[in-house]
């Protein structure tokens, strides 16, 4: 009994040390790994913005220290509008906007940086003859102004009005583009992209809204004021329910530090541009 | 000797273990209730203790915000309610028909079946009733309020569904606990009965359940416990709208508020979010406190 206890426990302490062993080589690993990938670049870079770009950020900040662990990367989420105002005043050197900057930014010298855009898909079941609609239109659907698609040119059929949850940045674009911002009267309100197209596609009269990387052939996309939704109108502008991710900087990219350019260099490279169709968003057609 | 010390210092350590097993369970219980209320308090002093409790509008992420919460409650409980009013007589029959009225071969199939019933995982209970009830509501819906100005039409997710799905979920808990009790009755008091000239079903309804009866109302209880506290097959087919809980309305749950919006919420949303948390967890206590004094009333009976 005794010998059995003793060579547990020396089994025990050979499985610990084994474990440290792997450990600190696994850190040393890492270490040299990242020597080799990373200049001379260390500092800090900070942004702040948008919540919306909340997923990018995260996604991009993260990958961008891994691959320069000197970096400290800090993202604040204070809303568009108070990210290029820090940007202005110098407390940060990248201002985040989920949106076109305004005339009176771009004055002071704020300089629009479009990094990825966003784009957000109408949807309805495979039976709706209704194959386009105004954005007025749409807005009336969501506040419960319309009723029937009959009312739209299409089959006596109720409409199901479907959407997000409370505190979805898909609900939040799509109501601030169509300026519809907490009127919505949702029949139905679910809690991720999967359930909305599959309550759309199995619903009859039901429309909803996605991400566009989202849409599969289960579901019918609409076009908007004529305009279909794809990658290209979207990159070109002319889909309405689309918006502009941009990481603005004081004065042209090419004039700020270093950390800064290499930010740049990092979202323009294929790594980065992968992270941004990897989080759903749309690369821009002037990429770079 | 030494055999014997062995044995001794065994016990102890097996003792030690048991010990140790049950303080977890306790300290689980308190870690969750200390929890609970820290993170859920503070949003009833930042939005005010009768606007979160009896507010009606739900809008957590307008420029200015409200967080009323009374549909969501009245959802629950109106909810619960009726898959209870629902579900109990069907699993008081189904408990009386195993243990009072079919013979041996006939409760061999319905005894597993109702045991299978309680094994099924609520997310398939969700999927069947997202892809059968769902339409087939959305059927009646069409029909019910055909030419309707006002009616918001739902595809079929509302309330009735949740409540139909619920009312199927509770019967293996209330069936067995009921047919359980059922079992006990002593058999001198169906006798007794029918000696004196009841028939069968008199003695069923005026003397096995009456004696059966605390026995009973614990397993209805449970019941409540299981369709308040359920998550998963509510949010698959209530739609999830905040609304006045009438059948064919989409509906919120307690439950499905937390499921659904915590993912994204921040600031005082994903506070309000613990508070409703809080809800839910006082009204588990409160029938979790009902089940035990139904507990120690049934043990003075016996």
């Amino acid at each position: 009994m005794k010998q059995r206890n003793k060579m547990k426990k020396a089994l025990a302490v050979c499985t610990a040390l084994l474990m440290l062993a792997c450990s600190l080589s696994a850190c040393g690993g890492a270490s040299k790994e990242g020597a080799k990938a990373s200049s001379t670049l260390s500092g800090k870079l900070s942004l702040a913005g948008s919540t919306s770009m909340e997923k990018l950020c995260e996604a991009m900040s993260e990958s961008f220290m891994n691959a320069n662990p000197d970096v400290t990367v800090t993202v604040e989420y204070t809303g568009s509008s108070a990210g290029v105002e820090s940007l202005l005043q110098g407390s940060v050197d990248v201002g985040n906007a989920s949106r076109k900057l305004k005339d009176g930014e771009t004055e002071k010298g704020a300089v629009e940086n479009v990094v990825a855009i966003d784009g957000i898909a109408v949807i309805t079941d495979k039976a709706n003859t209704v194959s386009n609609l105004t954005t007025e239109q749409l807005a009336d659907i969501y506040t419960g102004a319309v009723r029937n698609w009959s009312e739209l040119g299409g089959a006596d059929e109720a409409i199901v009005v479907i959407g997000r949850e409370a505190g979805s940045g898909t609900r939040g674009a799509f109501e601030e583009l169509l300026k519809v911002e907490d009127a919505c009267r949702y029949a139905q309100e679910l809690d991720s992209t999967g359930a909305v197209l599959a309550k759309t596609a199995a619903t009859p009269g039901a429309i909803g809204y996605i991400s566009l990387d989202a849409v599969d052939a289960s579901v019918q996309c609409l076009s908007l004021n004529g305009v279909a939704a794809a990658e290209e109108t979207i990159a070109a502008g002319e889909y309405p329910l689309s918006r502009p991710f941009v990481m603005a900087t004081a004065g042209e990219v090419s004039a700020q530090n270093e950390l800064v350019q290499a930010w740049f260099a990092y979202l323009a490279s294929e790594e980065g541009q992968q992270i941004i169709q990897g989080v759903g968003l749309i690369l821009p057609r002037t990429a770079g | 000797m030494k055999h014997r010390a062995r044995k001794n210092a065994a016990e102890a350590a097996a003792k030690r273990v048991f010990a140790f097993c049950g303080v977890v369970a306790v300290l689980a219980v308190c870690s969750i209730t200390v929890y609970m209320l820290a993170k859920g308090m503070p949003a009833f002093a930042g939005v005010g203790v009768s606007e979160l409790l009896f507010g009606t509008r739900w809008r957590p992420t307008a420029q200015e915000p409200s967080y009323g919460i009374f549909y969501i409650i009245l959802s629950s409980v109106v909810g619960t309610a009726a898959s209870v009013l629902l579900g109990v007589p069907v699993a008081l029959l189904t408990a009386v028909f195993l243990t009072e009225v079919s013979g041996k071969t006939l409760a061999a199939v319905v005894q597993p079946a109702v045991e299978l019933l309680a094994a099924i995982p609520s997310v398939i209970y969700g999927l069947l009733g997202l892809m059968l009830l769902n339409p087939l509501m959305y059927r009646l819906e069409k029909a019910l309020f055909a030419g309707s100005e006002t009616h918001q039409f739902t595809g079929g997710a509302n309330m009735l569904s949740a409540v139909l799905v619920l009312a199927i979920m509770i019967l293996p808990t209330v069936v067995n606990v009921s047919a359980a009790s059922l079992r006990a009755v002593p058999n001198e008091l169906r006798a007794a009965s029918l000696a004196l000239g009841a028939s069968k079903v008199q003695t069923i309804f005026k003397v096995t359940i009456p004696a059966a009866r605390s026995g009973i109302l614990t397993g209805v209880v449970l019941g409540i416990g299981r369709a308040l506290g359920e998550a998963m097959a509510i949010n698959m087919v209530a739609g999830g709208s905040v609304n006045l809980p009438l059948p064919f309305h989409s509906v919120r749950f307690l439950t499905t508020q937390l499921v659904s919006e915590m993912g994204y919420a921040e600031g005082m949303h994903r506070q309000v979010l613990f508070s409703v948390g809080l809800v839910l967890y006082l009204f588990i206590m409160l029938v979790n406190l009902v089940l035990q004094k139904l507990r120690k009333e049934a043990e003075r009976h016996a």
